[in-house]
Order: structure tokens, then sequence, then C-alpha cells
């Protein structure tokens, strides 16, 4: 595993990824649910909601290193608002 | 009757195989790649901590941006010309008998060539001492040079990139055409429709599907585009080839700059996701619209 060259912030970072795919799996095998068709105008599970929120959120973390440059964590606190968004209406 | 759809959880350990494939040839790979783009990394196999510098460094860097719009341009140019190209071909193809097979054998020779032998048949095809295109140019009196133009160097590896994969629309196009029943054409030809009036309301949505198919993976093929211009142009006149990967290339192994480059193919990961997804979202949308 050296050649990987495996950080915490990284390993945590996976682990944080990892875990949310585990629990929407169980979510979505337990709780099955009809998708939804939100502000986007196309179909959504839980799972899609998710992915367009970690996606979204990797360009919103860009986007604030381009342009703030300072102070990343307050980046997650938009995220944060983001996926409350996106699970809300898309 | 229509049979109720069994759900059998089972089923997932058949993807089990593809899933431990997929982790050793992409996940694991990705997963180094974050790793190092958060580190700089000196010979000896040392890293050290350097957050978000890499990201910081070339979002600000000019380089990466004009590559990026560099590939943007190309993309959106092939697809502009291989896309309606393809069906203007499908739509001219015989529909039956033994023009039919000799045309797809034809088309399909393209495609079987391996992508740095197209580079070197361009490459040699261009020259104007040896090469067919270039001499043939030069003796017409046309100034073409793609070692030096940048026209000349943009225009060769457009010609390139469309003479080897627009039998791929073209192909899927007519894939789509031949499904599509006669009686639709004879209700068309009923209603005395023009030809334009066939193409826009029976044969376009009816390609709709397997169009938006042929221009994803145009899409993501050229915008992962390497080995063709790197062989014909290195990526030269100066820079005017240089797409995102020849770039990538360039810093990661010419470089050797690890940290840098594994944020810039961070980034260019994410766009390619997030254009695929667009494509993806929108083609699973049009299969339900035409289900219904």
């Amino acid at each position: 595993m050296e050649w990987m060259a495996w950080t915490w912030p990284t390993a945590a970072f996976f682990g944080v990824i990892a875990a949310l795919l585990i629990t929407f799996t169980v979510l979505a095998v337990r709780y099955p649910e009809t998708p939804r068709h939100g502000v986007l105008g196309i179909e959504t599970t839980r799972g899609d909601r998710l992915f367009i929120t970690l996606l979204g959120s990797a360009f919103i973390n860009l986007a604030w290193l381009a342009i703030v440059g300072a102070h990343q964590p307050y980046a997650m606190l938009v995220c944060l608002l983001y996926a409350a968004a996106v699970f809300r209406w898309v | 009757m229509m049979q109720e759809k069994t759900v059998n959880h089972k089923a997932w350990f058949l993807v089990l195989p593809v899933l431990v494939l997929v982790a050793f040839s992409a996940v694991i790979p990705l997963m180094t790649v974050v790793n190092y783009s958060v580190q700089d990394s000196f010979g000896n196999n040392q890293f050290f901590w350097a957050g978000l510098e890499w990201f910081r460094e070339m979002l600000a860097e000019e380089r990466m941006w004009d590559a990026l719009a560099r590939q943007m341009a190309f993309s959106a140019i092939i697809l502009a010309i291989e896309v309606p190209l393809g069906i203007f071909v499908a739509l001219n193809m015989p529909k039956r008998g033994f023009w039919t097979s000799f045309c797809l054998v034809v088309m399909s020779l393209p495609l079987l060539v391996p992508w740095n032998v197209v580079g070197t048949i361009w490459q040699i095809f261009g020259r104007v001492d040896i090469g067919l295109l270039g001499y043939t140019l030069d003796a017409l009196g046309i100034e073409y040079n793609y070692t030096q133009n940048v026209i000349d160097a943009w225009v060769t590896v457009i010609v390139m990139d469309v003479w080897h994969w627009t039998s791929l629309v073209a192909l899927l196009a007519y894939a789509g055409l031949q499904s599509i029943p006669d009686a639709y054409y004879q209700a068309a030809k009923i209603d005395q429709a023009s030809r334009w009036k066939v193409f826009r309301y029976i044969e376009l949505p009816k390609m709709a599907g397997v169009l938006m198919i042929a221009i994803l993976l145009r899409f993501m093929d050229s915008f992962m585009i390497y080995t063709e211009p790197f062989v014909v142009t290195g990526g030269g006149p100066g820079n005017a080839t240089t797409f995102l990967s020849i770039d990538l290339v360039k810093m990661a192994l010419g470089q050797f700059d690890l940290g840098p480059a594994a944020a810039f193919s961070i980034m260019y990961f994410l766009v390619i996701l997030l254009i695929s997804w667009v494509f993806y979202t929108v083609m699973t949308n049009l299969d339900k619209r035409e289900g219904n």
C-alpha cells in the first residue's frame, strides 16, 4: 500500500465517500423508492441526488479555491447548503 | 398478460467480477492520483504534504485553461462535422443488396486502424516532400505545412479525426435507420411529406437514441485524444495542438511534476464526468420518452 502514498486526509475523504455509498445502497435495498421529477425535469432517485451532490461539491470547492482562495472549510458550508437544496428540490 | 418483473438482489453477485476488475483498473489508480495531488514528491518515493497547493497553482495556471479551451474547440469542431456527415452518409447508403455489405465493410476499415498508425499515416500523407496530400497541395500552389502553420496543423488533425471516426457515426446512424419499419415511409408518402419532413419527423426521432450514443462516444474519445495529434504534430507548432492529455503527459512524465499533474488529472476527470453525466441523463430521458 505504500506505493499509493496514502495520507490521513485522503483516507478520511475516501472513507466518507465509501460510507455514503454503503449507506445509500442499504437505504435503497431496505426502503425502495419511486423516482421523482424535480426542478431539473429529470427522474432522480436518492442515489442520483447523491451523485449530483458529490459532483457539484467538487466544482464548488474548486470554484471557491479559484475565486476566494482562502478559508477552504467555508466551501464545505456552501456544499452542505447545495446538498440540502439538491435533496429537497432535484 | 404483462408479467411482473421480479427483483432478485442475488443478481448483483454476477457483476462482482466486473467490480473487482474496475477496482484494479480504475478505482485504485484514481485513489492514488488523489493521494498524489495533495503531496509533493521527491525521488526515492518521498512524499510531503502540500494540501491544496497544486490545485491552487493549476487553477491559476494559464497553460491548463488554454489546453482546456483548445480541447473544447477541438471536440466541438469534430462533433459539428462528424455527426451531420455521418448522418448524411448513412442516409445515402444502399438499404439492401450486395452494396450494403460492401459499404459496411469499407466504412469499418478506418475504425480498425490503431491510433498511432493513423497518426503515422497522416504524418506522412501530409508531408510536402513525399506525402500525397502535401505534395498535391504544394503542386497546386497552395501553401501547406502542418509543422509550422497553426491553421494547417489544426486542419490536418481535424481531417484525420473525421477520416478515422465518421464511419462510427455513420454505422450507428445506419443501424438506427434500419430499425424504422416501412409503414412509416408509406404513411409519409400517403401524406405527401417532403424529403425534409420525412427526415425531420420520422428518421431523426427514430435515430435519436443511437445518435446520442454516437455523440457521447465521439465526445469522450475526442476529449481524451492523445496519440494521433501527438504523432502528427507533437502538440505543435508551439502549443497550438497541445490538447489536455498531451499537456498532462508533458507535465507528468516530461517534467515529472506528479503533484500538479495529479491535480490537473482530477480536474480533467471532473469535467469529463460532468459532461458524460449530462449526456447520459439526456440519453436515458430520451429512451424513457420513446418508451411511453
